[in-house]
């Protein structure tokens, strides 16, 4: 990329993210996004956190991975316990409590990576899946920070800034680590191991750090979660919740951090229009998501949606493409 | 009751539970063998199996039709299933088809929701024989026919696999599927035949798994699910002694880890055995090593 480009695309990227983050204020203050759907806005950015982050192991290092809801309770229970137990400025606490989130987080995914090294494809899916439901069933028995009860009382610094804030950062590390030599290292990995390993690619090392950096941002997405919800139970970070998040990757498409950003605007407001059917809401989820993932496969709806794409002169390709 | 005995107790328990998850694991082991899915479905149609059998228990229909139209109605499901739901993403990546089948497994959890609603339903134990009496424990019907059920199928499953031209048709078809279709195995109609064995296999599961354990609720098959899943994996994913074998380990582990070391960090200890496990031998127990082709 010449220089000129990349301070233009520096200009951009700088106005559109104050551009947004301007217009949701305007919006909240105008009263035309209500509390209620305030709150939605928030669970966006967390959702845009989480999916970005699993997006690193599962697109870009093309690992399956199952176990993120266990990095998201073990960064928000931290967290949760660092600011509920120090009692300092909410301005130095709350940037203090994420990073220890996002620092627990990141030494399981040190742990959990240990084994990756060894293991890939369904085997490697299984031991994530251990590791989340491990965390969930000693943070069931922890009684410190309230066991199956839940733990409570913790303050509330969550806000749409901060929210924002960290889900702009997520984005942001994750495309320059991406279109960085070590990141075009992660994706020879997922490509083809055996030969990324013959062109001196140390792929344990880059796994490694696909893990670690994943887990991280995990964390932060938990300890903003922590602080918003102020109340934290280990029923919430199942395996459900795992998927979930893999459903925005997959949907969005893996490896296209452009797709797991509306993926996760997307599945996080779907739920929510659908409220009003309720008792069908789940059921209609899950019809909407198997459809989806046909029509994703189906040459017919691919073959209108390019033509789609064509009328709006709108067939420009992805820059990390999957 | 003496130290032997309660660790008799255990041993039965263990087998009880572990011969329920072999014959769930033996589907899921199946269908990844020839279709290199992992099916989430496939502990929801145990959920199936046990709602489709209260349903017809309530008719006043003999216990032997009963269990004949249940195990009929889930193999029907599977098939239905793979041909709605996997067959148009034969050729797509192993994730989409992971998360059509996470979506199969929220329809039929939240569809029996609606018809039955959440709350758990008590299950009649309609197959009951007198308990065997050895010495001081007594073993109550419900352990011996799940056990002599479950092993009478493995070794029936067994035969069919390496003995009838459909098993052999099915071996082929995991082994390598383009091959098989040139050889003239008609490799749709040998997907579906997986599935419907599978899903009958799930179905009895179901069956014995609300003889044992009453209340039956629409989320009930997820947790068994899993545990055979893992089962499956520890044995050597596509194996079929391996499920059995993974699945009698995990029966035992879990049964003599709640009487003995800790109930309450029961699925922390199991889930650490099977990561201890998989980094030891990363193929499970049963499974072959794939060489790498470059």
């Amino acid at each position: 990329m010449k220089k000129n480009d990349f301070k233009k695309q520096l200009l951009i990227d700088f106005v559109s993210i104050a551009a947004g983050y301007v217009l949701m204020r305007v919006l909240f203050a105008a009263g035309i996004i209500n509390t209620y759907w305030q709150g939605i806005v928030l669970n966006i950015c967390i959702n845009v956190i989480l999916t970005v982050s699993l997006n690193m192991t599962s697109g870009f290092l093309g690992e399956l991975a199952l176990g993120h809801a266990g990095f998201m309770a073990a960064g928000a229970y931290a967290s949760a316990f660092f600011s509920k137990t120090l009692k300092l400025l909410p301005v130095i606490e709350f940037p203090a409590a994420l990073l220890i989130g996002g620092l627990t987080a990141m030494l399981l995914g040190f742990i959990v990576s240990l084994p990756a090294l060894r293991l890939r494809g369904d085997y490697l899916a299984i031991i994530t899946l251990a590791f989340g439901e491990i965390v969930r069933n000693l943070l069931k028995n922890m009684d410190i920070v309230g066991g199956t009860k839940g733990y409570s009382g913790i303050p509330a610094y969550t806000t749409f800034t901060w929210a924002y804030l960290m889900a702009v950062i997520c984005v942001l590390a994750t495309r320059s680590l991406i279109n960085s030599r070590q990141g075009r290292s992660i994706i020879s990995v997922r490509e083809d191991e055996i030969a990324a390993e013959a062109s001196g690619v140390n792929t344990n090392t880059y796994k490694f750090l696909a893990f670690v950096f994943s887990a991280f941002f995990a964390g932060v997405a938990g300890a903003l979660y922590a602080h918003y919800m102020r109340f934290l139970q280990p029923g919430v970070f199942t395996l459900d919740k795992s998927i979930e998040i893999l459903v925005m990757v997959v949907l969005g498409g893996m490896g296209s951090i452009r797709g797991s950003v509306i993926s996760s605007v997307i599945l996080t407001v779907l739920p929510e229009l659908l409220r009003s059917m309720s008792d069908y809401r789940m059921l209609a989820y899950s019809v909407v998501l198997i459809m989806m993932m046909l029509s994703k496969h189906s040459e017919t709806v691919q073959a209108a949606l390019e033509k789609v794409k064509g009328m709006f002169g709108r067939g420009r390709k992805e820059e990390v493409h999957s | 009751m003496s130290a032997f005995n309660q660790f008799l107790m255990q041993l039965i328990n263990g087998l009880n539970i572990g011969s329920i998850y072999a014959l769930i694991a033996l589907g899921y082991t199946m269908v990844y063998g020839i279709a290199k899915l992992i099916n989430f479905a496939h502990g929801d149609i145990i959920m199936v199996g046990a709602y489709i059998s209260l349903v017809l228990l309530g008719t006043g229909l003999p216990w032997w039709l009963v269990c004949l139209l249940t195990i009929i109605a889930c193999a029907v499901l599977g098939v239905v299933m793979e041909k709605v739901a996997y067959k148009p993403l034969r050729k797509a990546s192993r994730i989409s088809l992971l998360i059509t089948a996470i979506g199969i497994s929220y329809l039929l959890e939240n569809l029996f929701q609606l018809i039955f609603t959440a709350n758990p339903k008590p299950y009649p134990g309609f197959i009951t024989l007198p308990p065997i009496v050895l010495g001081s424990i007594t073993i109550s019907s419900n352990y011996y026919i799940t056990f002599i059920v479950s092993v009478t199928l493995m070794i029936i499953l067994n035969l069919f696999v390496q003995k009838t031209n459909m098993g052999k048709a099915m071996r082929a078809v995991s082994e390598d599927e383009g091959a098989a279709r040139l050889m003239g195995i008609n490799v749709d109609t040998t997907i579906s035949l997986t599935f419907a064995i599978g899903s009958a296999l799930a179905a009895i599961a179901g069956i014995l798994y609300s003889n044992c354990y009453s209340p039956i609720n629409p989320t009930m098959g997820s947790l068994p699910g899993i545990k055979a899943f893992i089962a499956a994996v520890l044995g050597g994913i596509g194996s079929i002694p391996g499920a059995v074998l993974g699945a009698f380990i995990l029966g035992m582990v879990e049964a003599m880890t709640k009487a003995y070391i800790s109930s309450q960090f029961l699925d922390s200890i199991v889930f650490t055995i099977l990561i201890l496990m998989l980094i030891l031998k990363p193929a499970g127990i049963l499974g072959r090593n794939v060489k790498e082709k470059v």
